[in-house]
C-alpha cells in the first residue's frame, strides 16, 4: 500500500498522535514553560543563570556525565567479550548462565546497589572480612567507583542480549574466510566482528546511556557526596527543605538538550554503519582447548559471580534474624512477617499497574508500529519521530513533567493511578513500538498484498494475516515490559502516594530507613516474582529468546 | 470470466524519478503474457501496477475496455502468485487456498468443494492440513499457485514465481504453470528475467529494457527475428559482427553472403556499415568456402559441443555443433566457417533497427 489514504488506518495513527500530543508534548511543553517563569512568575532565565552560577549544581550534571559515559564504555567492553565467548566456545553450563545473565539483568538496579552495600558497604561482609583476616581496607563502594561498578555489572547482560542477537545473524563463513586470509583470534573480533556488529553496539551503547543517565536509586544509594542529576532533580522537587519546582524543570530540560545531543549523534553515527547480513550458517560453539578454555570459562564464571552474589546475599539476609535495624545470629522468617504486615497491598498496586499499563503498550505498540512500518504519509512520519521522544526523556523529568501538567482540574492526575499508568506506558512504548517494527519488517509485505489480492479488506487483512504473525514476538518483548515496570524506581518514586505504592517504591525506603532485612525480604519477593514471570513465559512459549 | 488487459501509455513514477516513461502493450483474453527483461527493467513495477500494488501516474490499464487505475487491488479480481509465495504462514495448506473464498463470501460446502478440486489440479491434497513451514519451496508454491486460481479471477499476476526454486524443480513448475493454465484458460501476467522460462511457458513475450518494451511477440519471433540488437543478445547468445552491407550482399571478414530476408524499405543507401547477429548454432564447419578461423578452445556438453575460435581479424566467435563421434578438435586447428544465411540478423549501425523482413509480423502472436 503506497498511497495514504483516509482510511481506517488514517484515523486510527491520527488518534493515537493525538493522544501522544496530550499526554507527552503537552506535558513536556508544559516542563519547558515552567523552566522559563521564576520565582516572581516573570519569564526570564533566572532558573538557567542559577543552574550555571553554583558548582552544586552544574557539578550534579558533570558527576552525571562522568557516571553515565564510565558505564556506557565499560559495560559495552565486557559485555562484547562475553558475548563472543558464549555464542563462539562451549562453556560448561552455559544454559544456566545463559539463565543467570537474563535474571541479572531483570533484577531491580538499585537492589544491586544495596546488596553491594551490604557486601562491601561500610560494614558489609567482605569489608569486615578483610579487615580482621588480613588487616586490609578495601576500596571504598561509595560515590563515582562504586556506582560505576554497579551500574556497569546492571547493564552488561541488556548489552549481552543485543550483541548475542546481532552475532546470530552473523555468518560463521566469514570468520572461516577470515582465518584463510591468515587473521588470528583476537584480529578475528577486533578487525571482523566488531565492525560488523557495529550498529548494534552503538544502539545498545544508548540504551545504556539513556538507562544509566536515568537511573535514580543507584546514585542515591551509593552517591553519599557524589551527586547526579536525578537525585538533584529530586531534591529540587520534593526536598523537605525547600522546594523549587520552576528550577527543577529547568533542570529536567537541561538533561532531555543533553540526551537529545546524544540521541542525534548516535543516529548520525549509526546509520552511517550499517550492514546487511543474514546468516545461513550461525556460528557454533566450539569446544576449546587449553588456556584459551580456561580464560573463556573465567571470564564468563568471574561476572557470573560478580553479578549473581550480591543478589544471593540479599536473599541469604532476609531469612536472618534481626535486632531493630542490625542482623543477628540465628535464621528466622520473622523480615518477611514485617515486610508484609508493612508492605500494605504494594504487591498488588505493583502488579496491577503493571498488568493495565503491559496492555496498553501492547495495543498501542502493535498499531504505531504498523502504521509507521508499513504505511506512507504525513500522520506516518510524524508519528514515527513523536514515538522517539520517550527515549530522550529520562524518568525523572517525564514524572515531573507529568506531574506539573496534570496537577489542576480539568485533568487532575497527580496521585491517581492513572498518572503511574501513564508514564509506564510512555517510558517503555518506544522500545516496544521499536522491537514490534523491527518484527513487521521481518513480515514479508507480499503475505499482506496475497491477501489483499484476494479481496481481504485492509482490517481483515491486519488481524488475519499480520496480527498472527507478529503475536509471538510481540508477546515474548511483552515479558521483558512487564518485569521492567514491576522494576522501576525513578518515575514511581515521584509519582506515587500511599494508594499507588509500588514494591520497588517500599524496598527503596526501607532501605533508605535502614531496615536491612524487611528490604531483603521484600526484595527477595520481587525477585521472586520477576523470575516466576520469566519461568512461565517459557513454560507457555517454549520460546528461549526475549526480545528487546 | 477471463479478460483481455489493454496498457496505454502507462507512466510510473518514484518521487521525482520516472522508471516507466509510457508503456502501451495489448493482452489478449486467455493469453499468456510473459514480461522479460534483465533486473531494474521495470518488469515487476509494471505487473504491480496491473494489480494494484503501484499508483499510476499517467496512462491507463484495462480489464475488458473498462479502466482500473484506481481501483483497489482487492476489487479488481486478479489472482497473485509473489516471488516468495507469501503464503500465510500460521494457516493450513486448506485454509490458505479457502482464505480468498471466504472474503467473497462463498458458501462453506461450495469453499470445501473447490478448494478439493483445485489441491487436485495442483496435486497437493496430500498435505491438506499442514502449516507451510512443513512444505517445500515447490509445495509452498503450488499452494501459492491454488489460493490465486481458486478464486477464479479474471487475470494471473506472477511474479518471478519459480526464482526461489532450484534448477530441476524449477523445469518441472514451469510445465506445472504451463498445463494448469492451458487448463483453466485464464489470462496471465508473468514476470520473469530468465529467457528460457519465458520461451517454454509463454504464447507472447514483452523484452522490457530501461522501463521500455523493446519487442513484444512469439517465442519463436522473438528468438529468430530479434527487433534490435539489446533484444537478440539478452535472448540466447549471439555472436555480432561489425560487417559492411551493399545490397543483398554482406561482407564478414572478407567473405561474401547473399541474404534473402532483408527488408528492402529498411536498407541504407549504397555500401553501409552494419551489425550482424550470427548464432553459435547457425555456424556449420566446412570444407568448402567460408570464413577462416583458427580454434582456441572447445567445452563438451554431451548433445553439443561448444568450440571459441578466432576470425583472421582477431575477432573472437563461439560456434556450437551438435557433438560426433569423431575426435573434437584441438586448439590451433584450421577451420572453415558456413553460416545458415536466412537465420542471419542484421542491424543498422546503431543496433536499435532490425533490417530483416518478417520482424514486426511477428506481433501478430
Amino acid at each position: 500500500m503506497t498511497r495514504a489514504r483516509r482510511d481506517a488506518w488514517f484515523f486510527i495513527g491520527a488518534g493515537i498522535l493525538i493522544l501522544y500530543s496530550v499526554f507527552l508534548l503537552y506535558p513536556l511543553i508544559s516542563l519547558l514553560a515552567k523552566s522559563l517563569i521564576d520565582g516572581s512568575g516573570n519569564v526570564s532565565w533566572a532558573n538557567f543563570h542559577k543552574f550555571f552560577s553554583r558548582r552544586y549544581y552544574y557539578g550534579a550534571v558533570i558527576n552525571s556525565l562522568k557516571v553515565t559515559a564510565a558505564v556506557t564504555v565499560l559495560s559495552v567492553a565486557a559485555a562484547i567479550p562475553l558475548a563472543y565467548i558464549m555464542n563462539a566456545v562451549k562453556i560448561r553450563f552455559a544454559g544456566a548462565v545463559q539463565i543467570l545473565i537474563l535474571i541479572s539483568m531483570v533484577s531491580p538496579p538499585f537492589i544491586g546497589a544495596y546488596s553491594w552495600i551490604l557486601l562491601a558497604g561500610r560494614n558489609g561482609v567482605v569489608t569486615n572480612f578483610f579487615k580482621s583476616a588480613f588487616g586490609l581496607k578495601l576500596p571504598d563502594i561509595y560515590g563515582f567507583g562504586g556506582i560505576a561498578l554497579v551500574l556497569t555489572l546492571q547493564m552488561i547482560p541488556l548489552v549481552f542480549m543485543y550483541v548475542s542477537g546481532a552475532l546470530k545473524n552473523v555468518d560463521s563463513s566469514i570468520f572461516e574466510a577470515a582465518e584463510s586470509l591468515g587473521c588470528g583470534n583476537v584480529r578475528k573480533v577486533t578487525a571482523i566482528l566488531v565492525p560488523m556488529i557495529m550498529p548494534t553496539i552503538l544502539a545498545s551503547g544508548l540504551l545504556v546511556f539513556m538507562r544509566a543517565l536515568a537511573d535514580f536509586g543507584t546514585p542515591m544509594l551509593l552517591g553519599e557526596g557524589f551527586r547526579t542529576v536525578p537525585a538533584l532533580i529530586y531534591n529540587e522537587f520534593m526536598g523537605e527543605v525547600s522546594t523549587d519546582k520552576g528550577f527543577a524543570a529547568a533542570i529536567c530540560v537541561m538533561v532531555v538538550i543533553f540526551a537529545t545531543t546524544v540521541f542525534i549523534a548516535q543516529q548520525y553515527v549509526s546509520h552511517r554503519k550499517s550492514f546487511q547480513t543474514s546468516a545461513l550458517n550461525p556460528i557454533e560453539p566450539q569446544k576449546a582447548r587449553g588456556a584459551r578454555n580456561i580464560l573463556a570459562h573465567l571470564y564468563v564464571y568471574t561476572y557470573v559471580v560478580l553479578a549473581m552474589a550480591p543478589q544471593c546475599y540479599v536473599v541469604y539476609t532476609s531469612f536472618l534474624n534481626t535486632s531493630g535495624r542490625l542482623f543477628v545470629k540465628g535464621y528466622s522468617l520473622e523480615s518477611y512477617r514485617v515486610a508484609f504486615s508493612k508492605i500494605g497491598n504494594s504487591i498488588t498496586n505493583t502488579i496491577f499497574l503493571a498488568a493495565v499499563s503491559l496492555v496498553i503498550i501492547v495495543i498501542i505498540a502493535i498499531l504505531t508500529a504498523y502504521i509507521t512500518v508499513r504505511r506512507r504519509g504525513t500522520v506516518a512520519s510524524v508519528l514515527n519521530i513523536t514515538t522517539m521522544f520517550p527515549y530522550i526523556v529520562p524518568g525523572s523529568a517525564l514524572g515531573i513533567a507529568l506531574l506539573l501538567t496534570f496537577n489542576k482540574p480539568p485533568v487532575l492526575l497527580s496521585g491517581t493511578a492513572a498518572i503511574m499508568i501513564l508514564s509506564f506506558v510512555i517510558r517503555r512504548l518506544a522500545y516496544t513500538v521499536r522491537s514490534t517494527a523491527a518484527l513487521l519488517q521481518q513480515v514479508s509485505v507480499s503475505t499482506e498484498e496475497a491477501a489483499i489480492s484476494l479481496g481481504a479488506s485492509q482490517m481483515k487483512t491486519f488481524f488475519r494475516v499480520t496480527l498472527p504473525a507478529l503475536l509471538p514476538g510481540v508477546f515474548s518483548g511483552a515479558v521483558l515490559t512487564w518485569i521492567t515496570i514491576l522494576t522501576e524506581l525513578s518515575t514511581s518514586i515521584l509519582l506515587f502516594v500511599a494508594t499507588t505504592r509500588t514494591m520497588t517504591v517500599a524496598i527503596y525506603t526501607e532501605v533508605l530507613r535502614g531496615n536491612y532485612g524487611t528490604a531483603a525480604a521484600l526484595s527477595t519477593v520481587l525477585s521472586m516474582i520477576t523470575i516466576a514471570s520469566l519461568l512461565i513465559f517459557y513454560k507457555l512459549t517454549g520460546n528461549k529468546e526475549i526480545t528487546m | 470470466m477471463s479478460v483481455a488487459i489493454s496498457i496505454r501509455g502507462a507512466v510510473k513514477r518514484f518521487g521525482g524519478v520516472t522508471v516507466i516513461p509510457g508503456i502501451s502493450a495489448e493482452i489478449e483474453d486467455g493469453e499468456f503474457f510473459t514480461l522479460l527483461g534483465p533486473s531494474g527493467c521495470g518488469k515487476t513495477t509494471l505487473l504491480r501496477m496491473i494489480a494494484g500494488f503501484n499508483s499510476i501516474e499517467g496512462g491507463t490499464v484495462s480489464f475488458n475496455g473498462n479502466v482500473v487505475n484506481d481501483l483497489d487491488p482487492g476489487k479488481r479480481n486478479i489472482g497473485m502468485v509473489f516471488q516468495n509465495y507469501a503464503v500465510f504462514p500460521h494457516m493450513s495448506v486448506a485454509k490458505n487456498i479457502a482464505f480468498g473464498l471466504e472474503n467473497r463470501r462463498v458458501p462453506k460446502d461450495e469453499i470445501a468443494r473447490r478448494v478439493d478440486e483445485i489441491m487436485r489440479v495442483v496435486q497437493i491434497e496430500a498435505f491438506r492440513d499442514r502449516l507451510p513451514s512443513q512444505l517445500s519451496g515447490g509445495q509452498q508454491q503450488r499452494v501459492a499457485l491454488a489460493r490465486a486460481i481458486v478464486i477464479n479471477p479474471d487475470v494471473l499476476l506472477m511474479d518471478e514465481p519459480l526464482s526461489n526454486l532450484d534448477a530441476k524443480l524449477r523445469v518441472e513448475m514451469r510445465n506445472a504453470i504451463k498445463e494448469i493454465q492451458n487448463k483453466v484458460h485464464i489470462t496471465t501476467i508473468y514476470v520473469t528475467h530468465d529467457q528460457e522460462e519465458a520461451m517454454a511457458v509463454s504464447d507472447r513475450i514483452a523484452v522490457l529494457k530501461g522501463g521500455e518494451i523493446q519487442h513484444v511477440g512469439r517465442p519463436q519471433a522473438i528468438y529468430q527475428r530479434p527487433a534490435n540488437l539489446f533484444v537478440s543478445t539478452f535472448i540466447g547468445r549471439t555472436n555480432v559482427f561489425e560487417c559492411e552491407l551493399e545490397g543483398d550482399a554482406l561482407t564478414l571478414c572478407g567473405s561474401v553472403f547473399k541474404l534473402t530476408e532483408l527488408d528492402a524499405g529498411r536498407l541504407p543507401p549504397g555500401r553501409a556499415r552494419v551489425r550482424a547477429s550470427i548464432r553459435p548454432e547457425e555456424f556449420f564447419i566446412t570444407d568448402g568456402d567460408g570464413v577462416r578461423a583458427v580454434i582456441d578452445d572447445s567445452i563438451f556438453l554431451g548433445l553439443n559441443t561448444h568450440y571459441f575460435a578466432s576470425l583472421a581479424d582477431g575477432s573472437r566467435v563461439e560456434i556450437v555443433q551438435e557433438s560426433t563421434i569423431e575426435e573434437i578438435l584441438k586448439p590451433g586447428a584450421e577451420i572453415c566457417l558456413g553460416v545458415k544465411q536466412q537465420k542471419i540478423n542484421v542491424f543498422d549501425e546503431s543496433g536499435g533497427l532490425s533490417l530483416m523482413k518478417g520482424v514486426l509480423g511477428g506481433d501478430a502472436g
